[in-house]
């Protein structure tokens, strides 16, 4: 079916829309609809969900308001956007903690039957909000008794009220839809996938959506509607995809091309428990979940299996991570291959479970007792979580040692449109086993390689019997070991194995000039803004560059150069300035942090004010 | 096919042993050594996992594939491995501190999970790596480095633990009674799910003579009930004392002065746990302390073999995945 519209169509690059109401409110589905939606419609999307940790604050409190941020362009965007075009609210809690948000002239569309004195109560304000003169004279403000209007449309469906008023964000969808000249399409297949077994259901949430697409028809408050055309990406197939899910799935591309099966051991956190409930989906694919007692016996259920020679991965927020650490020190001693996941979160302690932060660089770098170094890898958005984790097991069977994958809420929770692979195209990751010795000669267990690796001797090789452990090995035969010079040694092989993987990994890539003013440096999920700032700087004639690090230990091999070769270099991070902390300690190049510390992502705008004034006074000292 | 024959030496690997001289564990090294030929599983396929402690130093001196692993947490090493590679037979060394201090979490969960792999629980009731500290089964009062004025803790008892966790083979034997270990060993190798056994073990560095009323011949044939499945409860130089249930409880009778048929019977497989939790509760000096398998219940599903099937089962039920096809299911689109 197609929906058509009588009233004008203006057509724009790009649109930041938020959807926000109570957490029971279904905001995250409106989102994850509308980005679908989007992204099937050819824009590039790029999402921002913002919720509670609690499951079901008190309702229509501001603690349980949850959100959901997307923009959608027809040009390559980088981030959600930083200020919104248009801003939906479903109560007044929701109102009054987004409205900040929102620019001047901005849409703004009201649930207004969310706006009365108990909900005024609830959310702890003195008045009407929509009374206030200057809020219509700085918005396009549209109020919708959205409540009633979707009571009205499910009427003949018979529902309770209860139920009828769960369809009100499909009522909100729809006006949306309507807004910004989406198609119902794909929301249709999806209610019918969902519902289908609920046929009463399913009906009433497409008549709530189909009454408010039509309200948007028909209402005089709105006299046209936007177009944002298909944006012009890299040919090829694609699809919306999650961070998390992305991470997932390249967890199990790796055991493909690796041809091993594989054994994930973990604990249920915030914001990493979604790769759980995606990779526990496919067994068929000779995946193994184990959901632990506790975070320390995923890894160490995690090191058992790759001890047996199965692709082992463990995954855990910042606070997990700290449970872990024992054990990825003996990860580290038995340098056996696996991959631990941090997905992080606000601290310390327990910390900001639901928002996002880049605290935990420090932690994964040194959060274990004694020399113990990790390969550290960093993706920068979600589809990049696939790429990574590939890469992550690639790194672990090479060099036989755990490797780090630090991720986090950020782009766990957000999704992109990704370029989807062929498999059968992706590089195979070699990993073997020994079968035997050599004649007589003894099984060294800690005999190296060219990459210092050891052999993946697996339990069930006939005359490989050998023991691993704890206590420190002596080197070739893996016997445990208190000679002095030999603990020396291992430690310094241990970190060399690492130290060598930047002759195996591509060089640091730079957006922009390689050398210049300023360089920006930037690590994680915050790529999306740094980029874009940049971008910013650089048309406003700045001399910017960016450099962003997707591998963190070991850094890239040319970053010394790189740093030195800039007057300038400004590392945003969302933490008080932790690789910053590195790269100074490394290469005694000063860099000046730009931290955020809110449990929110960087805003561009945020970092094209820092950069530009950086480069501006760079300039005037030039000019001087 | 023809297996090589195996001896007791071949399980010896090539590292000196280096408990302290007159240590219990040489007993059950030994007796591990004598126990593994008889099973017929090639040493390739077998792995020993400790913690931390004295005992789990066992690995290092087995020529079995083995891994020496940190305090506490053997059983969820042997989760990960016993779950991919169910081929292997895997054996978890530890002792009360380690299973039921640092490790007591993993100790239930493994055995509700009833993951067929050993494990063997050196009970000494004290520290010993650590030099001499009280452990969770140390009885109250006792003076250790760390308690000097007693221990006020209540002691834990690993067989009602495990009961409760409803272990489907709990027993009991003790290093000195070599005889019995060996049973005890082979009847644990042979059951399906996690056997747990603990073994009285003389630490006699730091203390000594703790358990000598079950580990010295001529006060164990008074002090401990060798428990034998369908077959009453007798003890005493004599066979003259046996155990009867009146009401809900045990108490020790003399045998002439009961008729036979009031005696308790023992069952192991008796999937109610309620009277083998109270065998596991008789304590010396009270009650003579049973030894051999208070429960042995076959038939429940292993975590292991189900992990298994269910992957078998969604081979079987979606075919071998397809990630070619799995990217692009749902919503996608083409930029030409």
């Amino acid at each position: 079916m197609i929906e058509t519209t009588a009233k004008k169509i203006q057509s724009v690059t790009g649109i930041t829309v938020r959807l926000c109401g109570d957490s029971g409110d279904g905001m995250q589905l409106l989102g994850t609809q509308l980005t679908n939606t989007s992204a099937l419609a050819g824009n590039d999307v790029a999402t921002f969900p913002d919720f509670p940790a609690e499951i079901r604050a008190p309702r229509g409190t501001r603690a349980g308001v949850s959100g959901f941020q997307v923009q959608f362009a027809s040009e390559e965007i980088f981030t959600p956007g930083d200020v919104l075009d248009a801003l939906v609210v479903m109560n007044a809690a929701a109102f009054v903690t987004n409205i900040g948000d929102l620019r001047k002239g901005g849409i703004l569309i009201v649930n207004e039957d969310g706006f009365n004195d108990k909900e005024f109560k609830l959310a702890k304000m003195e008045s009407n909000p929509l009374d206030a003169e200057v809020l219509m004279q700085q918005y396009r403000v549209v109020k919708v008794n959205m409540t009633k209007m979707t009571r009205d449309a499910v009427a003949e469906h018979g529902l309770s009220t209860k139920i009828a008023d769960r369809c009100k964000n499909f009522f909100a969808m729809g006006l949306v839809y309507w807004l910004f000249g989406r198609s119902l399409e794909p929301t249709l297949r999806f209610i019918d996938a969902k519902f289908g077994k609920k046929p009463d259901v399913a009906a009433a949430n497409i008549a709530a959506l189909r009454a408010g697409w039509a309200f948007g028809e028909t209402t005089e408050e709105f006299g046209e509607s936007y177009q944002v055309e298909a944006a012009q990406l890299v040919p090829g197939t694609y699809r919306n995809i999650m961070g998390n899910q992305a991470l997932a799935w390249g967890l199990i591309a790796a055991s493909k091309l690796s041809n091993k099966d594989l054994f994930y051991g973990t604990y249920p956190i915030t914001p990493a428990s979604d790769i759980l409930h995606e990779l526990t989906k496919y067994k068929n694919y000779g995946v193994r979940t184990f959901q632990a007692e506790d975070e320390i016996a995923a890894i160490c259920a995690t090191i058992g299996a790759a001890f047996g020679g199965t692709m082992g991965v463990t995954a855990s927020s910042g606070p997990g991570i700290a449970l872990k650490g024992e054990a990825m020190g003996l990860a580290v001693m038995l340098e056996l291959p696996m991959i631990i996941i941090n997905v992080q979160r606000g601290g310390p302690s327990t910390g900001l479970p639901t928002k996002t932060e880049q605290s935990d660089l420090l932690q994964v770098m040194f959060g274990r007792n004694g020399e113990a170094p990790m390969p550290v890898l960093a993706p920068r958005s979600p589809g990049d979580c696939f790429d990574m984790a590939v890469e992550a097991w690639r790194i672990a069977t090479e060099c036989m040692c755990p490797v780090m994958l630090l991720s986090d809420g950020y782009i766990a929770n957000g999704s992109e449109p990704w370029k989807i692979p062929t498999v059968s195209e992706m590089p195979k990751i070699q990993c073997s086993h020994p079968e035997g010795r050599n004649g007589d000669e003894p099984f060294l267990p800690y005999a190296r390689d060219e990459n210092l690796a050891r052999p993946w001797a697996i339990p069930g090789t006939p005359d490989l019997m050998h023991r691993v452990g704890g206590l420190e090995k002596e080197d070739g035969t893996g016997n445990v070991s208190y000679d002095p010079d030999n603990h020396q040694h291992m430690c310094e092989t241990r970190a060399a194995k690492v130290a060598r993987i930047a002759d195996r990994i591509p060089e640091q890539d730079v957006f922009g000039d390689t050398k210049g003013d300023v360089l920006v440096v930037s690590w994680g999920g915050t790529y999306g803004s740094c980029h874009t700032a940049v971008d910013r700087c650089r048309k406003a004639g700045h001399s910017v560059s960016h450099a962003h690090i997707r591998y963190l230990n070991p850094l890239p091999r040319n970053i010394g150069d790189l740093l030195r070769s800039f007057r300038t270099v400004l590392v945003p991070e969302l933490n008080s300035g932790q690789l910053r902390m590195l790269l100074r300690a490394e290469y005694l190049v000063d860099c000046i942090g730009i931290n955020k510390i809110k449990g929110k992502p960087f805003t561009v705008t945020e970092l094209v004010e820092e950069i530009s004034h950086h480069a501006t006074v760079l300039r005037q000292s030039k000019a001087g | 096919m023809n297996l090589p024959v195996l001896k007791a030496a071949d399980f010896a690997s090539d590292q000196d042993v280096r408990w302290c001289p007159g240590c219990g564990d040489y007993s059950i090294l030994a007796q591990m050594k004598k126990v593994l030929p008889d099973l017929g599983v090639p040493r390739e396929k077998i792995v020993f996992i400790s913690g931390i402690g004295c005992s789990s130093r066992f690995p290092y001196y087995m020529n079995t594939y083995g891994m020496h692993s940190i305090h506490g947490r053997a059983p969820t090493f042997a989760t990960g491995l016993k779950s991919t590679r169910p081929d292997l037979m895997v054996w978890v060394i530890t002792g009360d501190g380690d299973a039921l201090s640092i490790g007591g979490n993993h100790f239930i969960h493994c055995l509700r999970r009833n993951l067929d792999i050993n494990i063997i629980l050196f009970n000494n009731r004290i520290y010993g790596l650590t030099k001499g500290q009280y452990s969770p089964t140390s009885v109250e009062g006792q003076i250790t480095k760390s308690t000097p004025m007693g221990a006020i803790d209540h002691p834990l008892s690993p067989l009602s633990v495990a009961l409760a966790a409803e272990a489907t083979f709990v027993a009991r034997s003790i290093d000195a009674h070599v005889k019995h270990l060996g049973d005890t060993l082979q009847a644990a190798a042979a059951h399906k799910g996690t056997s747990l056994v603990e073994v009285y073990q003389n630490c006699n560095v730091f203390n000594d003579g703790a358990m000598a009323y079950a580990q010295e011949k001529k006060q164990r044939v008074e002090n401990v009930v060798e428990l034998e499945h369908g077959k009453p409860l007798i003890f005493g130089e004599n066979s003259d004392k046996a155990i009867r249930l009146m009401g809900n409880h045990l108490e020790v009778v003399n045998t002439a002065d009961v008729p036979a048929d009031d005696l308790l019977i023992h069952d192991a497989h008796d999937p109610n746990p309620a009277i083998q939790m109270m065998l596991a509760r008789m304590r010396y000096p009270e009650m003579p302390e049973p030894i051999g398998v208070l429960r042995q219940v076959e038939g429940v599903a292993t975590y292991n073999d189900q992990i298994n099937e269910q992957v078998t089962a969604a081979k079987a039920a979606r075919g071998e995945g397809d990630l070619d096809k799995l990217f692009r299911s749902g919503d996608t689109w083409d930029v030409a």
